[in-house]
This record gives C-alpha cells, structure tokens and sequence, in this order.
C-alpha cells in the first residue's frame, strides 16, 4: 500500500525528469535520444530566468516579512488565553483555506483601491507581490511554530528568568532557540508555497515582470518541449537540495 | 544564604483565595519543607518567593530587603522546577553556566563556578552532553547544579522529586539534604509527600485550603498536631466520631465509653487515634480495652496492620511489630484491644 502510494507520488515527477533530457523537441515515446540541450534552453530563456529571479526574491521576503508577523502571534496563541484565541487561530489558517483565485481577486481590487486612496503605486509592483505572498507564508508559519511551541514546557522560560535572564534574553537566548525546528520547517514551507504560487500571482504581477510559475504558463500557451521539463527539474533539484541541507540542522520531521 | 521572611502575604484570583495570609521566618540555612495537599496553596507561595506570582497583599523579605514586588531577574533565588526545565538546546555546561552569564561574570569564573557546581552533583564527566542525553535524575541533577551555580540567597524545590521513580528519590533527596546543609543553603521545598517532608526538613509547614495550619518540627506534628487536618496529613491516624462527654471521658458515634486527655474542648469531636499505639492483649498501663473483630489484615513486611471493627460505627487500625514468634491474629478473630489515653487526641469537629 505505501509502495503504491509512493508510486503515485513520485510518477509525475520521475516522468517529467525523464522527458527533460529527450532529445527530440516534441514529447513522445520511447526517446529518440537524450540530451542536456533543454537546459540549456531554460538559461537562455530571458522570462525564465528573470521569473526564476522575481520568485526567488520574492519568496524570501515573503518568508522574512510571514515570520516575523507568526512567530509573535504563534506566541500569544500558544501562551496566553484571551478571548477569541481559537477564531485568531482559525483566521491565521485562512489564507491557505480560501482559494487561490478568490485571494488573488481580492488582493487585486484591494490593491486597486489602496493605491486610488492613497496615491502609491502597488499594483504591479515587487513591493504588492512580496506583501500578497507573506500572507501565504503566515499559515504554515503559524501552524510549525505554534506546533514546536505545544512541545515546549514554559518552565524553561521561567528557569532563565529566574536565572537572572530579562523577558528580552529570555526570549533571545531560550525560547527562539528552542523553537528553531518549528520556525526553520514554517519558513521552509512557506517559501515554497510562495515559489510555487500561480493563481494569485497572476493577479499582481506588473507588465513584463513575471513570476516562474507564470513564465512556465505562458510558455505553455505557445509551445510543448522539454524546455519546460527542464526547468522544473531545475526546481525539484533545488527544493529537494534545500530540504536535505536544512534537516541536517534541523530534524523537519520531528515538527511537521 | 539570607535569611526570609514572609508577613501576611497572600494571593487571591478574583473570589478565590490561592493564599490566606501567610507568615513565616525561615532562618539562614533551614530546610524548610511548604506540605500540604494539592490546591492548597503551597506552589503559589513558593511561587511569590520567586516572584513569578505577583502578591494580593503583605509582603517578602529576603535577607532583610523587600522583594514583594521584584521582578523574578532581579532576585538571586535558585529554582529547581518539578519538569526539570533544562534548556534542550543547550549542554550540561552551558545549562549550569548560563545565570552565572546573565551576572556577568569574567569568563574564567564561569567555568570555574560552573564546574565547581557539577562537581557538587557529581557530573563532572557529563559537562558536553544534551540534557536529552541524560537520566531523569541525572537531569534533576543538572537543575540542581544549575540553580547552585548561582549561589542563591534562598534555594527552592518545587516537588523535585515527584518525576523520579521511588528508588531515586530516596537517594536523590538524601543528597540535597546533604548539600544543602554543606552549603548552609536556606531551602524551601513543595512537596505534597509526607514522607519525603519528614526526611529532609528543619521544619515543616503545613498547609491546607491556602491557609498555614501548623508549623512544627516532624515531632511537633506528629505528636501535637493542631487539627484534624494535620493530624490525618502527617502520619497514619484513626479517627472515632462521637462526642466529649465529661472532660477526658469520649463517647464514640457507636456508644464506647473511652478516655482520653483532658483538652477544652465539649460536644460533638473526633477522636484520633496512632496506630503504633494500640496494641493487641493485656498491657499494663491501659485506660481503655475493648473488644472487637479483626476484619483486615495488611502485612507490610516489618508490621501488619490490623483494621479491628470495636462498635457497629467504630474501627481502628492497630499497628503490631512482625515479631516470627508471635502468631498473627487473622480475619474474623476477636481481639482485645488496648491503649493509653495519651495514644490519642480529641478535636473539636471541623471542615475535613
């Protein structure tokens, strides 16, 4: 059973590793040959990798931006009592409940009308993309960190005050160490979520100035070869590189 | 090591009364031991002294310096929490290291200090190791070298031993006891284990309801408890209801005429009897026999105990010695049994 899961998991993306280094340009069976000219084609290929760049950057601002707004709310939630706790809780979820569509539908006319209100330019902007990504970062964000947290014995926090350690060192120097893993997977996921979003980007993004997953898209649209392929090889390498450099430091599988 | 004094202090929650007013004068290096059930105020008090529980009223003095209202940073006193509360991420060292940093002290002196408390726990080998690496009591060992380092004012034990399994503990608590008198550390410990509170205290608090009921060496408790309540909490006790009829003369609730001391007290009371101080047969020096059936026997290796029902409403627990020569009397024998007046106490009837 969990061969077969495994196996309807990894399919898709053996399949289109495998067509990445056909040789031929449209996609059919068995290869007539293989070769690494596709990837070639993705680095030659200005909105891919202009995409690859606005993505890249926007993920990580994204994460930075999410983390800071989760990790003090994953506290409150996790910590204090105050009325409304598990609606919060809920609402922090939100942004990865509602649909894609519908977010980016609703950023879009926000944007629009934040921008008539107060005469600065968002829409179309790296700055409007980067704050509509944050908020899909604040779910998974939220969610590990909150989760380490639950594991977490508030002793410890009063053992360093005791010890001589103001809230601020204690804060520093016991409870973010301590919740690393949650905080590290949260920013992890969150990134990728945010690397690989398509529908609400599509929303925000200015003329000329696409996100991968839209450069991917348009692609599409004109053409079938493995150019495509290739460039989510690219992708899956870099996630999967990403993930295993960062469970070296931190077990993700102890939090997720 | 400072002396500490708490006057009157008191916590309330809304309605609810966490502590009544307590008042206590533990003196430069006394082991004081807060007992009681749980709920009945004694962590919260234990709390107060840390400061991690702001006071409803009165105050906290350590070594002669008001700290009623400090934040718990500013203190110097050494907790050692029931879970241990190692940092996980940090080693044994940087563990015990880490309040002696927060004083900012030259780096030579905190590895100094540092290795000098683990040495007093006996973990001088373990000083690299994750706290997740270590035994529950060599993790409760840390905690206490941690709490050390800092050389407190005042040290205190929140039930630290209540997660180590029974063997442990004994040993565990001879060892604080032991360096704690090393040190001349003033101590006070939480615990809701009476047995664990006689071995190691100077002096004994007992606590019930947020109210200090008695204070007393293990002697004072044991032998003039103050009520019903303490009498049952510290050692094992029987008690007969009924009432005083003439003073130093109880009637039980099932009509058994007995005597007893003298105390001021008429009406309706409860008589407590001490196991170990019945006995079975003739004796001299009796005041009171009277006969009953054994209905419960508990051998517990050095004694049995015998559960003798004296009166349709009246049965007392009777202690014997395991003497080999002696033939045990079994269930459904008649015994006799046997005391002097001074075996038992009367109070007045009250709450619990």
């Amino acid at each position: 059973m969990a061969g077969v899961t495994l196996g309807f998991i990894l399919l898709p993306l053996v399949l289109v590793t495998w067509l990445a280094f056909f040789r031929q340009e449209i996609p059919s069976f068995p290869p007539e040959g293989y070769s690494l000219q596709w990837f070639g084609a993705v680095l030659n290929n200005k909105s891919f990798v202009g995409g690859f760049l606005l993505s890249f950057q926007t993920g990580i601002a994204a994460t930075l931006i999410g983390l800071a707004l989760a990790v003090p709310a994953s506290l409150a939630i996790a910590r204090r009592t105050f009325r409304g706790r598990g609606f919060a809780s809920a609402l922090l979820l939100m942004p990865i409940v509602v649909p894609g569509v519908v977010l980016g539908t609703s950023i879009y006319v926000f944007q629009i009308e934040a921008e008539i209100a107060t005469g600065l330019p968002l829409l179309g902007t790296t700055t409007g993309l980067i704050a509509a990504h944050a908020l899909i970062v604040i779910p998974w964000a939220t969610r590990l960190v909150t989760a380490s947290l639950s594991g977490f014995d508030p002793a410890i926090e009063e053992a360093a005050k005791n010890l001589g350690a103001t809230p601020w060192t204690t804060f520093w120097r016991v409870t973010l160490p301590a919740i690393r893993p949650g905080i590290v997977a949260g920013a992890l996921f969150g990134f990728v979520t945010s690397f690989g979003n398509l529908e609400m980007s599509l929303f925000l993004v200015g003329a000329g100035r696409t996100t991968l997953p839209i450069a991917i898209l348009q692609y599409l649209e004109w053409k079938i070869d493995p150019t495509v392929a290739a460039v989510s090889v690219i992708q899956i390498a870099l996630i999967a590189v990403t993930m295993i450099v960062t469970d070296r430091y931190v077990k993700i599988s102890q939090v997720v | 090591m400072a002396r500490l004094e708490l006057i009157d202090l008191s916590k309330r929650y809304g309605d609810q009364v966490a502590v009544a007013g307590a008042t206590l004068n533990v003196s430069d290096g006394e082991f004081l031991v807060l007992l009681g059930p749980s709920g009945c105020g004694k962590t919260t008090t234990l709390r107060m002294i840390a400061g991690f529980v702001e006071p409803s009223g009165g105050a906290a003095r350590i070594g002669g310096i008001d700290v009623t209202y400090l934040a718990p940073w500013h203190r110097n006193t050494g907790m050692v929490f029931q879970s241990y509360a190692l940092f996980p991420h940090m080693t044994v060292m940087e563990n015990v290291a880490f309040g002696l940093e927060m004083r900012k002290l030259a780096k030579a002196e905190i590895t100094g200090r540092a290795r000098e408390a683990l040495r007093l726990v006996r973990l001088e080998g373990y000083a690299d190791r994750l706290p997740r690496q270590l035994s529950g009591g060599q993790q409760q060992r840390v905690a206490l070298a941690r709490a050390l380092a800092i050389r407190p004012d005042v040290l205190l034990l929140d039930e630290p031993l209540s997660n180590l399994d029974a063997k442990l503990r004994e040993e565990v608590r001879i060892e604080i006891r032991e360096l704690q008198r090393q040190l001349g550390l003033t101590t006070i410990m939480v615990t809701h284990d009476q047995e664990e509170a006689l071995t190691v205290a100077d002096r004994l608090v007992v606590m019930a309801e947020g109210e200090i009921r008695q204070i007393g060496s293990q002697r004072d408790l044991y032998e003039r408890p103050t009520d019903r309540f303490v009498a049952g909490f510290v050692g094992r006790s029987t008690f007969l209801e009924g009432k005083v009829i003439a003073p130093g003369e109880f009637e039980t609730a099932g009509g058994l005429r007995l005597r007893c001391r003298g105390e001021d007290i008429v009406g309706a009371a409860v008589l407590m009897l001490r196991p170990e101080r019945l006995s079975i047969g003739g004796a001299n020096g009796q005041d009171n026999r009277a006969t009953g059936q054994v209905e419960f026997v508990s051998y517990l290796g050095a004694v049995l105990e015998l559960h003798v029902r004296l009166s349709p409403a009246d049965r007392v627990v009777v202690q014997l010695a395991n003497r080999h020569d002696a033939a045990a009397p079994a269930v459904g024998d008649a015994v006799e049994v046997g005391w002097h007046r001074d075996a038992g106490m009367v109070f007045a009837e009250q709450r619990n």
